[in-house]
């Protein structure tokens, strides 16, 4: 290659770099896994929450691997002796900027049931974390054995604000990473909420430190996609729904046209919670506040669950083989008598291409008429 | 879709949604993106706020996306047709126009360039009340753009003259270059889910899947063969606001409707509810007791999508795979699965073992799906068209040559809308969607959280109106037009424009359809729900309180 313009050498593996790439592209770009907290893919980069620390030879410092451009022969060492104490330490200030109690008093056990035991034994109402399992900073601590307690925990400052029937914001979990800021000003642009106040009563704010139902908040929810801790959480899944109790199935939103890549947390044939499909089209992750919110309707006990029949001017529950065989004998009748162009079908916007397709045919095919529209002109 | 259709070949978005950043220009009109489309806005608003585009809306109300926007321009409804040829006017005044692109690629220049050469900024400015300055400004951002996206939506779509408005942002965007580029393209935001995929399907009248047409015989001989019948029949069937009066004056007798609500979301739905009546028999399928489902004979309960495996194409072009994840309630069933054992009852068995089963019968008969299979878009949709299983999919059409061949410029002159305002109807109604409701409100109004923020239809008014009419923000309002009358809550605000009030849809109790004017599109048959006179005498103080 001769030509060492765009040549960087991470853990000993030399590797080239695209121009505008930080360490951390660059890192990832073969497979290197340096840990982020604060970094928003798609979002200017922060650098805040130290996390992402590196040591590049020749450089006074650690530097932020997410800030920092990756600049010809660089030679950077991601997880040395002295990284990883820095990485340590981050952690463990953060775990003490907080009501951060899954990893308290020296435990490193790994289970839930376990982890609330401790805290009921520990006396008072010490509420488990709802993020307990999906927690980006608990990984990180199991990663580099980080057990929580060497600093004494900050009091919380703010209290728990619940005033919407989405999300729940408890400021005691929050670590200021600014993830949910991003995600609401750079991500979604509903420019909503915003870093408040300075030092150690920093807090993230919505219009003037309100609650978000009186802010400019749509509830699109990207920021509690965002949040890597329990700050952030949706009021329905919120200790209902543990991560492990659920199996995700990637499906199709059901509402506007934008076709966003959901997934779909389903708890014992119910689904609990939605989120976006970061990296995939069209959406890359964004949802709105029906896509997220809106799914109630799915388990409704108002859903039909057998065919009616009406008589007397009102419903009886009916078998499928009646009520089939009513339509069919019906629709037969009505042709026979009146000509196949006396039925109109309506299919729907709202199912499957399958669907319509068999609609289309049954119409064509089976009635015997062009008479099918649905309501997209509605 | 018609207008489009006509202009280019095709109906669909031209563009797919990531294109949108890549615009310099964004041109959005009739549509109140961040309500409807809100994650089609975030990528607006980022290309706007974040990325340096200009932003240009064209729209009566302050809708929130005009924040955003470095020219808002504010037209009076139904003068769409207008303000785009003033804008034409003052791009080929100025010599601002893609000469090459107009002489390679389209036809029908020359008539436009004179039914234009009317529509001085001036003349523009009395019709549309958007000042001549601004017009002008504004073409010059559109036309001065390497790239212009125009997005728009039932805004545009909803009016008697909407094919008419559709094709004269077809000739915007060609007079400047902007198709079969990135970044370009007339781009329709689809309302629901799969309404592109309810036509690509032939869920329309005059044609089967891929837009084949039935009075075509060649293309009718194809499908009765591979769908083991005789013959089809070749006269275009009824468009959906034919079969209301059709159902009115008895020449249709019984009609078969699959998740729809018609009895919401028709226009002029007094009429629509007495045709319904009128029916010898109604069969509605559907996953709740919907308004319509409620006056049907028989009602068939259907599996939602979280519920069943198959494909929508979303607004782009787009198909995208819908995976089941939960059981459908008691005995709800797919909907394709009801349709098959109906039609075996009839004598014409339709038997599939599964969606993947029809999918690949789809791709046989269907010449733009043929290349889309589930194994295809298992991680990522396919746009079509995409002709063969080596096809990559088509993001944007119209890149060599339009699907028609050269596009087609129409020379369009403005027509008033159907319904103007007068003594008796003072003030000018349109009708929408608001974010936290969807359509009928079947599926949105079963989430407490959703129905907390958006609880009950509302009548957005302009202060200067609520001081003129006495209204108090917040108290209750009675509105009338010449079909019928309703009662919404008041919201005083200043997105409306002093002379119209505004009203959601969605709420049965409160359906804004019991004002709206069915007059049609000639072309289209979309209804038009954006402009309808409103009752004076009823936003008088009567208003009750209750």
């Amino acid at each position: 290659m001769g030509d060492t313009a765009n040549l960087i050498v991470i853990n000993g593996t030399e590797t080239t770099f695209e121009p505008g790439d930080t360490i951390l592209d660059a890192a990832r770009r073969i497979g290197i896994d340096i840990p982020t907290l604060c970094h928003l893919k798609g979002a200017t980069a922060t650098g805040a929450c130290r996390v992402c620390l590196v040591e590049v030879q020749g450089a006074r410092s650690l530097v932020a691997a997410c800030a920092m451009p990756a600049a010809p022969r660089m030679v950077v060492a991601t997880e040395s002796a002295k990284v990883v104490t820095a990485r340590r330490l981050v952690i463990q200030l953060l775990l003490a900027s907080g009501n951060h109690n899954c990893l308290v008093k020296g435990s490193d056990g790994r289970s839930f049931e376990a982890y609330a035991e401790r805290l009921a034994r520990a006396g008072g109402n010490i509420e488990p974390c709802p993020a307990w399992g999906d927690c980006r900073l608990q990984e990180l601590a199991w990663r580099y054995e980080v057990t929580g307690g060497r600093f004494s925990p900050t009091p919380p400052r703010y209290p728990l604000e619940d005033v919407n029937p989405f999300i729940v914001r408890d400021f005691s979990r929050c670590i200021l990473c600014g993830r949910c800021v991003q995600a609401c000003n750079e991500v979604q642009v509903n420019q909503a909420i915003h870093f408040g106040y300075r030092g150690a009563r920093s807090k993230i704010i919505a219009a003037g430190d309100r609650p978000y139902r009186e802010s400019d908040c749509v509830f699109c929810g990207e920021c509690v996609q965002a949040c890597p801790t329990g700050a952030l959480v949706e009021k329905e899944a919120r200790h209902a729904v543990r991560p492990w109790e659920t199996r995700r199935v990637r499906t199709t939103c059901t509402y506007c046209g934008v076709g966003c890549q959901t997934e779909l947390h389903v708890k014992e044939n119910r689904v609990v919670k939605v989120t976006g499909v970061p990296g995939a089209a069209p959406n890359d992750g964004r949802l709105c506040v029906k896509g997220r919110f809106g799914f109630d309707f799915i388990a409704s006990p108002e859903r039909l669950t057998t065919p009616l029949i009406r008589e007397n001017g009102s419903f009886r529950q009916a078998s499928w083989e009646e009520a089939a065989g009513l339509v069919a004998r019906r629709l037969t009748e009505i042709r026979a008598a009146h000509g196949p162009d006396s039925i109109g079908v309506l299919t729907s916007a709202r199912i499957t291409n399958e669907e319509n397709y068999i609609a289309q045919k049954f119409t064509r095919a089976v009635v015997g008429t062009n008479n099918i529209d649905h309501c997209a002109r509605l | 879709m018609a207008g489009l259709a006509a202009a280019f070949g095709s109906g669909a978005m031209t563009n797919p949604i990531g294109d949108i950043e890549q615009a310099d220009v964004i041109l959005i009109t009739g549509s109140n993106t961040t309500e409807n489309h809100p994650v089609i806005s975030s990528f607006i608003k980022r290309a706007a706020l974040l990325k340096g585009r200009r932003l240009i809306v064209v729209d009566p109300r302050r809708i929130k996306i005009a924040r955003y926007a470095h020219a808002w321009l504010r037209p009076h409804l139904g003068t769409d047709v207008a303000w785009i040829n003033g804008m034409m006017h003052v791009i080929i005044a100025e010599n601002l126009h893609a000469r090459d692109f107009v002489a390679a690629r389209t036809t029908g220049f020359e008539a436009l360039r004179a039914t234009v050469a009317a529509y001085t900024p001036e003349r523009v400015a009395q019709i549309t009340g958007i000042p001549a300055a601004e017009l002008i400004a504004a073409a010059r951002i559109y036309a001065g753009a390497a790239r212009a996206s125009i997005l728009y939506c039932m805004g545009i779509t909803q009016h008697t003259t909407g094919t008419d408005n559709v094709k004269s942002l077809a000739n915007l965007a060609m007079l400047c270059g902007n198709l079969g580029i990135t970044g370009g393209g007339v781009n329709p935001l689809r309302g629901q889910n799969n309404v592109q995929g309810a036509c690509d399907m032939g869920g329309l009248p005059d044609v089967f899947s891929g837009y084949q047409k039935v009075a075509d015989e060649a293309a009718r001989r194809r499908m009765a063969a591979a769908w083991g019948v005789d013959e089809l029949p070749a006269m275009a069937g009824m468009k959906v606001t034919q079969m209301v009066p059709a159902a009115h004056s008895g020449k249709l007798k019984a009609m078969y409707i699959i998740g729809e609500n018609p009895l919401v979301s028709d226009p002029d739905l007094n009429h629509a509810e007495k045709s319904f009546e009128k029916l010898e028999f109604l069969v509605v399928q559907d996953i709740f007791l919907t308004e319509t489902a409620r006056q049907a004979d028989v009602v068939l309960p259907a599996a939602c999508h979280a519920e069943k495996e198959g494909t929508f194409s979303n607004t782009e072009r787009r198909v995208q795979r819908v995976r089941k994840a939960v059981e459908p309630p008691g005995e709800a069933r797919d909907d394709w699965r009801i349709l098959c054992d109906i039609a075996a009852r009839m004598g014409r068995p339709m038997a599939y073992a599964d969606s993947r089963e029809i999918m690949e019968e789809i791709r046989r008969v269907t010449p733009s799906y043929a290349g889309i299979s589930y194994e295809r878009i298992e991680q990522e949709g396919l746009h079509w068209p995409c002709p063969n299983p080596e096809h990559p999919g088509t993001p944007i059409l119209h890149r060599e040559q339009f699907t028609i061949g050269k596009g087609v410029f129409h020379a369009i002159e403005f027509v008033p809308p159907a319904e103007t305002a007068d003594r008796d109807y003072p003030l000018y109604l349109t009708t929408g969607r608001v974010l936290y409701q969807y359509h009928t409100g079947t599926m949105t109004m079963k989430s407490g959280g959703l129905n907390e923020i958006a609880p009950e239809c509302f009548v957005e008014i302009s202060p200067a109106d609520a001081r003129a009419y006495e209204l108090q923000d917040g108290g209750l309002a009675s509105i009338a037009s010449r079909r019928g009358r309703i009662q919404a809550r008041v919201h005083i605000s200043p997105k409306a424009v002093t002379g119209t009030v505004f009203l959601p849809f969605h709420y049965a109790r409160a359906a804004a359809n019991r004002l709206t004017n069915a007059a049609l599109d000639p072309v289209s048959g979309i209804p038009e729900f954006k402009v309808c006179r409103r009752y004076k005498g009823g936003v008088k103080p009567t208003a009750s309180r209750n």
